[in-house]
């Protein structure tokens, strides 16, 4: 008895997602295991052994794991529940890609984006944009579920020494195959563990404006996120989008700047600790979520916050 | 081939929701609803390769009450053929709506099951992965761009770290994320023309599926609210702010 968590990783490392959800793991009690799955995964299984509070590593280290395809790790990760109480996964495109595959394997209905465990099978996750929140319990046998990562502070990489123990491969697939991908690169950090995000919308106009955004992020630590609209208008890569379909950030301080506020947007960052709005419209909605809200033309405050921030 | 499209009816995405004094729920009676704007760009995208000669026929599958024929309307007039309703009041869970379109899939045989990634009323983002665990078939998730060669597909997915690109065997299963396309306007001689076009009524069992929620609700709540803050004059006094009363900045 006890938790599976399905570490995400590269092989080498395993992503800083996965502490948070052992975290979710350690609410809901008993041991937990961490399964690494991959192809030339072991540094990663050794680095998932260091995590605190985990017993036991299971690691698949096979071929047909390469690129951690869904057909193929689906079922690695079906057969390594069998016995365990919950299976959980982070609720990034990692974790929403495999889990409800692994689900529907098992027969089993997922909970997703859980946002906090009550024990007794019983799980809090927002719905409608989070403009709800839902209190469901499970009854089967396995539940399986992704966990939303701000809703449980990560637990420390290191103070570990888990055992580690190695499972067989559960055969190659051909439905599915990698072809490559295109990362943005950046020096700032990872806007879900961000500390401070500042975040432009439609009102920056232009890709070439956010490196009025950039320069603040620099002289704060912080990451640079967006709206939809400026995803959409191609001003920054998808992957900045915060919002009910992009990221979901709760960092101790979040800047919006040109963002109205829709609710698909607020669904992303309302649960930030502070919010600062810069819009110059003083009717935008994103000012009843604002703790200090500047009306004000974003092409001269945020330079002048720049400047500020000296 | 053909092409399956799942749409759902939800609570139209500008409404503000109110959740149910009762705490069973949210209100939906008298509400907007619409197409969940995921299956939107679904259908578009269905209806875009039926116009390149990729595909021969764009039928709609909708899961709900009598009224989720709306719905399926609304996708024939974009351009879909014809329409499936699996009726059921009540909720129907991810696992059950795969289960349903499993049963679906495997009648009509389609080469592509194009599903939104999420609906925008449970936030859940299960079904497409589900239905092609289901069927054995490949999953192509949260795809910005597809396209169609002979026997497989690749798609572009949007990953967290960035974009993501895979090939997957046909028959597949692909959930749509919001850049895949702009979704058209249906026009009135279409609207007018969708009237005319077939929809089939089933039901859950027909097909060999129980519905019944496997969750139970225990209760849905309203989160609490973010009290609204103050306005400051400029931008000296913000940063002041920043540093001495919430002192989230050095
Ligand atoms: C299914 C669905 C999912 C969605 N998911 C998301 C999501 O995940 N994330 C998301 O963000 N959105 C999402 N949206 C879109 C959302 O509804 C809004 O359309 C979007 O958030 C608007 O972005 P915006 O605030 O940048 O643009 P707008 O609403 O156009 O707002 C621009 C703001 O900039 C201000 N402005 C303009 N110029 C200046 C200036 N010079 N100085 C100061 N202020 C200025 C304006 O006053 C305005 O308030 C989704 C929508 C749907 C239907």
């Amino acid at each position: 008895m006890g938790i599976l968590v399905i570490a995400e990783h590269d092989g080498a490392e395993v992503k800083p997602h996965t502490l948070n959800t052992v975290a979710a793991a350690q609410a809901a009690g008993g041991d937990i295991t961490v399964a690494v799955i991959g192809s030339g995964c072991k540094a990663a299984a050794d680095a998932a052994a260091k995590i605190a509070g985990v017993s036991k590593v299971l690691v698949a280290d096979s071929a047909e794991y390469d690129n951690q395809m869904a057909e193929a790790v689906a079922p690695a990760i079906v057969k390594m529940a069998d016995g365990y109480d919950a299976v959980m996964a982070p609720a990034n495109t990692f974790g929403k890609n495999v889990m409800p595959r692994v689900a529907a394997l098992m027969d089993v209905q997922q909970i997703s984006e859980v946002s906090a465990v009550l024990g007794d099978k019983t799980y809090e996750r927002p719905i409608y944009a989070g403009n709800a929140i839902a209190t469901v319990k499970s009854v089967e046998q396995v539940d399986v579920l992704t966990v939303r990562m701000t809703s449980f502070d990560a637990v420390a990489a290191e103070g570990g020494s888990a055992a580690i123990e190695e499972v067989g491969g559960t055969g190659g697939q051909d439905l599915s195959s990698y072809v490559g991908q295109s990362v943005t690169e950046s020096d700032r950090p990872e806007l879900t563990s961000a500390k401070i995000v500042i975040s432009g919308g439609r009102g920056m106009q232009s890709g070439d404006n956010f490196a009025m955004l950039e320069r603040v992020a620099d002289k704060l630590g912080a990451a640079v996120g967006a709206s939809r609209a400026a995803v959409d208008a191609g001003f920054v890569p998808n992957d900045y989008q915060v919002g009910q379909t992009g990221k979901v950030v709760a960092p101790d301080l979040y800047i919006a700047v040109g963002i109205s506020g829709a609710i698909q947007h607020l669904a992303g960052m309302k649960d930030s600790k502070v919010i600062v709005a810069i819009n110059k419209d003083d009717e935008a909605p994103i000012f009843q979520v604002a703790d200090y809200g500047l009306v004000a033309d974003l092409f001269e405050a945020v330079p002048a916050l720049e400047a500020e921030l000296g | 081939m053909k092409v399956l499209v799942p749409v759902k009816r939800v609570v139209d995405y500008n409404v503000k929701i109110r959740v149910k004094a009762d705490q069973t729920g949210v209100e939906t009676a008298n509400v907007k609803m619409s197409m969940n704007p995921f299956d939107e760009i679904a259908v578009e995208q269905a209806v875009r390769m039926k116009e390149a000669g990729q595909a021969e026929e764009v039928i709609a599958v909708s899961i709900g009450p009598q009224q989720s024929q709306e719905t399926i309307r609304t996708a024939l007039a974009m351009g879909a053929d014809r329409g499936i309703l699996v009726q059921h009041d009540g909720e129907v869970e991810p696992l059950a709506v795969a289960k349903i379109l499993k049963a679906v899939a495997e009648a009509e045989g389609p080469g592509v099951v194009l599903c939104g990634k999420q609906a925008i009323d449970d936030d859940a983002n299960q079904t497409a992965q589900m239905l092609s665990a289901l069927l054995g078939w490949p999953q192509a998730t949260f795809v910005s761009k597809l396209e169609i060669g002979d026997g497989e597909a690749t798609a572009t997915r949007e990953v967290d770290g960035g974009l993501e690109t895979i090939k997957v065997k046909l028959p597949a299963v692909c959930s749509v994320d919001l850049r895949l396309n702009e979704p058209r306007y249906a026009s009135l001689p279409n609207i007018m023309k969708a009237k005319k076009k077939p929809i089939d009524t089933k039901t859950p069992a027909d097909l060999g599926v129980d519905p019944t929620p496997r969750l139970q609700t225990v209760k849905v709540v309203e989160p609490p609210p973010r009290q609204a803050g103050v306005k400051v004059a400029d931008v000296a006094e913000l940063v002041a702010k920043l540093r001495n009363e919430a002192k989230v900045i050095g």
